[in-house]
């Protein structure tokens, strides 16, 4: 057995879990699908003293509808959710960015909530929830609260959650107000690694086939997902040429500090922003302007 | 030290009843408690795919998963596959005769993975074998004759389960 010891509970509510994890703090872990964080333990770089499982709760494997979002529960595995048809047509690109994940035996278990809890600044879903401007809903001692997707990443494997917090669910807004495209690009070294540099892009058009509204959204370039604001800026009021696209796509690396590490130099890394940003912006207007219903 | 947690779990057909340390994981679990040795310990987090097994019909793998969440559930391993008389499972079959294993290092974990291919694709095409099976590792064979393997696999099991439709002849043939 290669984890150190810890305790072990399976709480069948939400608040129950709750109660666990405000009771112990740090020295607990929450455990979901487990495809990231039992790797951990294995290899001792995790040695919480107790486990909260939380597979047990009853109904937080939920992908449902609510109001003019898509609910996406903590236990709902990642390769239920890109199959699932409310996924796949209100907010295509987390189904696409979802694709890239590991590998579908990987999928089958790992969860969406736990890989954007999990927080990796490589990582495709947390960069596609900033993307999509969803948000995480979040249960704790004093109640439920919702963190927007741009104030959850705090740091490389860190969220703005406190000891205690539970994320029970994320929630992303269906489709956009108007003809809407969505693309994933990544570079990886191979396939199912994580992204050296992953791009994901949301294009919405208006009735004068302008670009209305461009969300895109970075991973593998600095300690969180990052949203290349400058880009949207660029693109808001143009025609969505190949030109005016690349012109816009060229600040994608301004305001980055990407790490240097074995997979990546930061200068490649910003080469490699700017390039998928480009292919990914491309393409999600194409799709928004064949019309394809909220592509 | 962390109390025991019982677990009522059926694997293979056999149901078990048993206390188990919490920091048990799954593949240790039947290798060194049930003494079935078919899923290899690989790289023991979540990379190479040799310890892959069904929970509950689905391909996992059991180094990543703790006994303790298997309470109430269904589990098989590679041993499932043929018979007790020792009549090799079409799939195993097919791998033989695709020479789809060299060390079989990683043949149960590929196993596995096929027989949940399959009950979803059961006519795989060499672009679905990949997808599915991208996840397991394999040092020696070479992975065209395991795509090969899978691939011969569907007919044999539409076969043997006496499934086969026009359909699936034509895709086959």
């Amino acid at each position: 057995m290669k984890p150190a010891p810890f305790d072990y509970v399976a709480p069948r509510t939400v608040a129950e879990a709750v109660d666990h994890l405000a009771r112990h703090g740090d020295d607990a872990r929450v455990l979901a699908g487990g495809q990231s964080l039992v790797r951990l333990m294995n290899t001792r770089l995790a040695t919480p003293a107790v486990i909260v499982d939380i597979n047990r709760v009853e109904g937080l494997d939920a992908i449902e509808a609510e109001n003019g979002s898509i609910r996406i529960g903590a236990t709902a595995r990642q390769r239920a959710a890109e199959l699932h048809e409310l996924v796949r047509s209100g907010a295509p690109l987390f189904a696409r960015a979802g694709e890239h994940v590991a590998h579908p035996s990987v999928r089958r278990r790992g969860t969406v909530v736990g890989s954007i809890a999990f927080a990796d600044p490589s990582a495709e879903l947390p960069a596609a929830l900033l993307a999509l401007d969803g948000e995480a809903v979040v249960a704790g001692p004093d109640g439920e609260r919702t963190v927007a997707a741009a104030d959850l990443f705090t740091g490389a494997f860190r969220t703005s959650l406190a000891a205690g917090e539970l994320i029970t669910a994320v929630r992303v807004p269906r489709g956009g107000d108007g003809p809407t495209g969505s693309a994933w690009t990544e570079i990886s070294r191979r396939q199912g690694d994580l992204p050296v540099c992953g791009v994901g892009a949301v294009v919405t058009l208006g009735d004068d086939g302008t670009v209305a509204r461009a969300r895109i959204a970075l991973c593998g370039v600095g300690d969180t997902p990052v949203r290349a604001t400058a880009v949207e800026e660029a693109l808001a009021g143009a025609d969505p040429t190949e030109d005016a696209i690349a012109a816009a796509a060229d600040s994608a690396a301004r305001d980055l500090d990407p790490p240097s590490d074995p997979h990546g130099s930061a200068g490649y890394r910003r080469h490699l922003a700017v390039v998928m940003t480009r292919r990914a912006v491309s393409e999600a207007a194409a799709r928004a302007r064949e019309g394809a219903p909220n592509a | 030290m962390p109390e025991k947690v019982r677990l009522q779990v059926t694997v293979n057909g056999v149901e078990h009843d048993v206390l188990v340390e919490p920091r048990m994981l799954v593949l240790d679990f039947l290798r060194d408690e049930l003494d079935l040795t078919g899923a290899h310990a690989g790289c023991e987090h979540g990379v190479c795919g040799a310890c892959t097994v069904l929970v509950d019909g689905e391909a996992t793998r059991s180094c990543l998963m703790f006994a303790a969440q298997l309470d109430g559930a269904e589990v098989r391993t590679v041993e499932s596959l043929a018979t007790a008389g020792g009549e090799l499972h079409p799939i195993q079959q097919a791998f033989t005769q695709e020479h789809g294993l060299q060390c079989g290092f990683c043949t149960p974990g590929m196993l596995m993975a096929t027989v949940e291919l399959l009950e979803h694709t059961p006519m795989p095409q060499p672009d679905d074998v990949r997808e599915a099976l991208g996840g397991n590792l394999c040092r020696c064979t070479g992975y065209q004759n395991i795509v090969n393997a899978v691939c011969a696999a569907g007919p044999l099991v539409a076969a043997s389960q006496g499934t086969v439709t026009a359909a699936a002849r034509e895709v086959s043939a």
